[in-house]
């Protein structure tokens, strides 16, 4: 018998097309999805190469980050620069026979929304993407991870990357969520306590019973957010939730086809007794409804508490970023959190972007409107979930409540098109990152779940949901 | 790919932890299709006032360390985006190296491709190093890849470690991507058998 192995260890196994001598190995690249901002000077290299690629049928491409969310898109990219690099995604993608999704499709959204909608994602796979929350596909029970532009080129002329194993993570998570906390809460909760860099080297597997409880959605958010831990990629183990996602969408395995598939993926499981580096446990019934409240996805909090106090930092470095931070995020030590007033909402996002999450907001904004003083932008994370959202009557209970309902794209999540966060708003947002100018130069961001964000919305300031 | 192999150079220090890729260059000059040219865009938040104008307050603004090639920094550097555009920026620069307790594993990874040297040290070297950073225009170090040494402006020399594929890709300035072609019948042989275990990856 064979040693028990992981999840990743199974899929790192059945991918090694040769251990090399200086101790990477060789691993084949199955899925690679493209987008306009870190694939053309693949392309160009390519072609000054004079080389081909090797295999164009595992390639998908989209346009996402540049996109113009205004109904009148077509005509409104607003910059040269954006045109060009949406237009060259284009020409590339013709010149080397690509398949190509364009802006006007119903099929156009984010890619790591995309893909999965797409059946392109599937458990067992290796995926990669010029985009670092490529880890949202991890999901599926699929090795996936983003990568830089140099490595896009070598995928895209080899199908392979040389790598280095990586460690074990498993974070479990046991236990029943509480009313109002969600996969995005957990998902924070997580970083809150391993740390940005926790998970550095690692790929972290989610285990337990509350991430067994999440629905593929809920899961996808999880595992998109496992890079803000630092970590190289995030895995759920597939199951019958999996499959059933899975089944009928357009590019997944059909018939017989289908039941061989899920053979293979039932193989994939962690073995009883696998051995992983490190363990972190969590017990979902004590996590509260999060926000961050700096400029780091590790600066987080319970809804239920106050701005930390610089005073209280253990050593000198934590002090002095906590002062950068709270000079940045125009806060004051001791405010509670649920007293920070906000002045827009974003709902969207490669995290927050998907059906399950605009269902959640309806549910809270339904019948309510949201506060004077408060900007609601909702963008839905693409064609597919714009569409179900519209069939479902929720961009009517949207516009009643005073949002502004878009076409899909990245959109405010990194503002590279036109919706930004002004300098020195404050913004509450479903996305993934609060990096100093982040959502615009100068933005102020507090990451939270689509639930929290709706209900800051109707409010005007940070507000716990289950108090709503 | 710019060869690495020994430079002697000023050390600039950024005692900042989590220096992210957004810091690095932010989202609105990464609309490029180009590789080169991001230089005068890098760290632009911190770097920058409102106007275009330079900041006093930033290091690398000081006469001292304009032409540092060598930065040292905090835990975590470059966190965040996988967009290559930062080590491009930095490069463009005119950084080299830079110098940390720790990395993000993406831009770790991005740097060996553009010709930067990352090296890993223990934070009280880290320590040491600043404080020699502080020094301005005499914070003069050598980084020797061949030897993985760096030599102190005292003279002190303090050891690094780095995986000897990537040591010796940077020192000889290969591409990676012809060195994996040459690999591609053991590619295709891997392809035969997936297909037969995995059909529905090949339709
Ligand atoms: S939605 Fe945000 S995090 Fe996701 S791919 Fe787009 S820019 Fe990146």
């Amino acid at each position: 018998m064979s040693e028990p192995r992981t999840l990743y260890d199974k899929i790192w196994d059945a991918h090694v097309v040769e251990e090399q001598q200086s101790g990477n190995s060789l691993l084949y690249i199955d899925r690679h999805i493209i987008h306009e901002v870190t694939s053309p000077q693949a392309f160009e290299g390519l072609r000054v190469a004079g080389r081909d690629l090797r295999r164009v049928e595992t390639i998908l491409a989209v346009p996402d980050h540049n996109v113009p969310t205004t109904a009148d898109r077509e005509t409104r990219v607003d910059s040269l620069e954006s045109k060009t690099q949406l237009d060259a995604l284009e020409r590339n993608c013709k010149e080397f026979d690509v398949d190509y999704i364009p802006m006007m499709d119903a099929r156009q959204g984010i890619v790591h929304i995309v893909g999965p909608e797409q059946g392109f994602t599937l458990p067992g796979t290796t995926i990669v993407c010029g985009d670092s929350h490529t880890s949202t596909h991890g999901a599926f029970g699929a090795l996936a991870f983003g990568i830089g532009t140099s490595e896009v080129e070598h995928v895209m002329a080899t199908q392979t990357l040389i790598l280095k194993r990586s460690k074990n993570l498993r974070i479990d998570v046991s236990g029943e969520l509480g009313i109002g906390v969600t996969a995005k809460d957990v998902a924070l909760a997580v970083i809150g306590k391993i740390g940005t860099a926790g998970g550095t080297g690692s790929v972290i597997e989610f285990t337990g019973s509350a991430i067994k409880g999440l629905s593929m959605e809920g899961r996808m958010t999880l595992c998109n957010m496992a890079i803000e831990g630092g970590a190289r990629a995030g895995l759920v183990e597939p199951d019958d939730k999996t499959y059933d996602y899975i089944k009928g969408k357009p590019k997944a395995p059909k018939a017989a086809e289908f039941e061989m598939a899920v053979n293979y993926w039932n193989s994939l499981k962690s073995d009883e007794g696998a051995k992983y580096d490190n363990e972190v446990l969590i017990d979902a019934a004590a996590i509260v409804p999060q926000v961050t409240w700096g400029t780091s996805p590790e600066d987080v909090l319970p809804i239920t508490g106050v701005v930390p106090n610089p005073a209280d930092a253990h050593d000198a470095d934590s002090k002095a970023s906590t002062q950068r931070s709270l000079d940045y995020m125009g806060l004051v030590p001791g405010t509670k959190l649920t007293d920070v007033k906000i002045d827009k909402v974003f709902i969207g996002s490669c995290t927050n972007g998907r059906i399950e999450d605009m269902r959640a907001v309806a549910e809270v904004v339904k019948g309510r409107h949201i506060a004077e003083s408060v900007e609601g932008l909702i963008v839905p994370g693409s064609g597919l979930v714009k569409l179900q959202a519209e069939q479902e009557g929720l961009d009517e209970i949207f516009k009643a409540a005073g949002f502004d309902w878009r076409e899909p794209g990245c959109s405010m999540c990194l503002a590279m098109n036109a919706d930004k966060v002004l300098p020195n708003e404050r913004c509450a947002s479903t996305s993934n990152r609060n990096f100093e100018g982040r959502q615009g130069p100068k933005s102020r961001t507090h990451l939270v779940s689509p639930a929290m964000a709706a209900a800051a919305a109707i409010t005007g300031h940070l507000t716990d949901i289950r108090e709503l | 790919m710019d060869k690495f192999t020994k430079i002697r150079a000023v050390a600039a220090p950024l005692p900042i932890t989590n220096v992210d890729t957004d810091m690095i260059i932010s989202q609105n000059h990464l609309r490029t299709i180009e590789r080169t040219g991001l230089g005068k865009h890098a760290f632009s938040n911190i770097r920058y006032h409102d106007d275009g104008s330079e900041r006093d307050d930033f290091v690398l603004n000081k006469p001292a360390y304009r032409n540092a090639e060598i930065l040292i920094s905090g835990e975590n550097f470059g966190c965040g985006s996988s967009r290559e555009h930062a080590p491009w920026a930095l490069t463009d620069f005119g950084l080299r190296c830079i110098i940390a307790p720790s990395f993000a594993d993406i831009f770790y990874g991005n740097c060996f491709k553009n010709g930067l040297l990352p090296i890993k040290l223990p934070q009280d070297i880290i320590d040491d190093l600043m404080e020699d950073a502080e020094q301005g225009a005499n914070a003069i170090f050598t980084v020797d890849l061949e030897n993985l040494e760096i030599t102190r402006p005292d003279g002190e020399v303090v050891s690094f470690e780095i995986d000897g594929f990537r040591q010796h890709c940077l020192i000889n300035g290969l591409d990676d991507i012809g060195l994996t072609m040459e690999r591609s019948e053991k590619i295709s042989a891997f392809e035969e058998k997936q297909k037969i275990q995995q059909p529905w990856l090949y339709k």
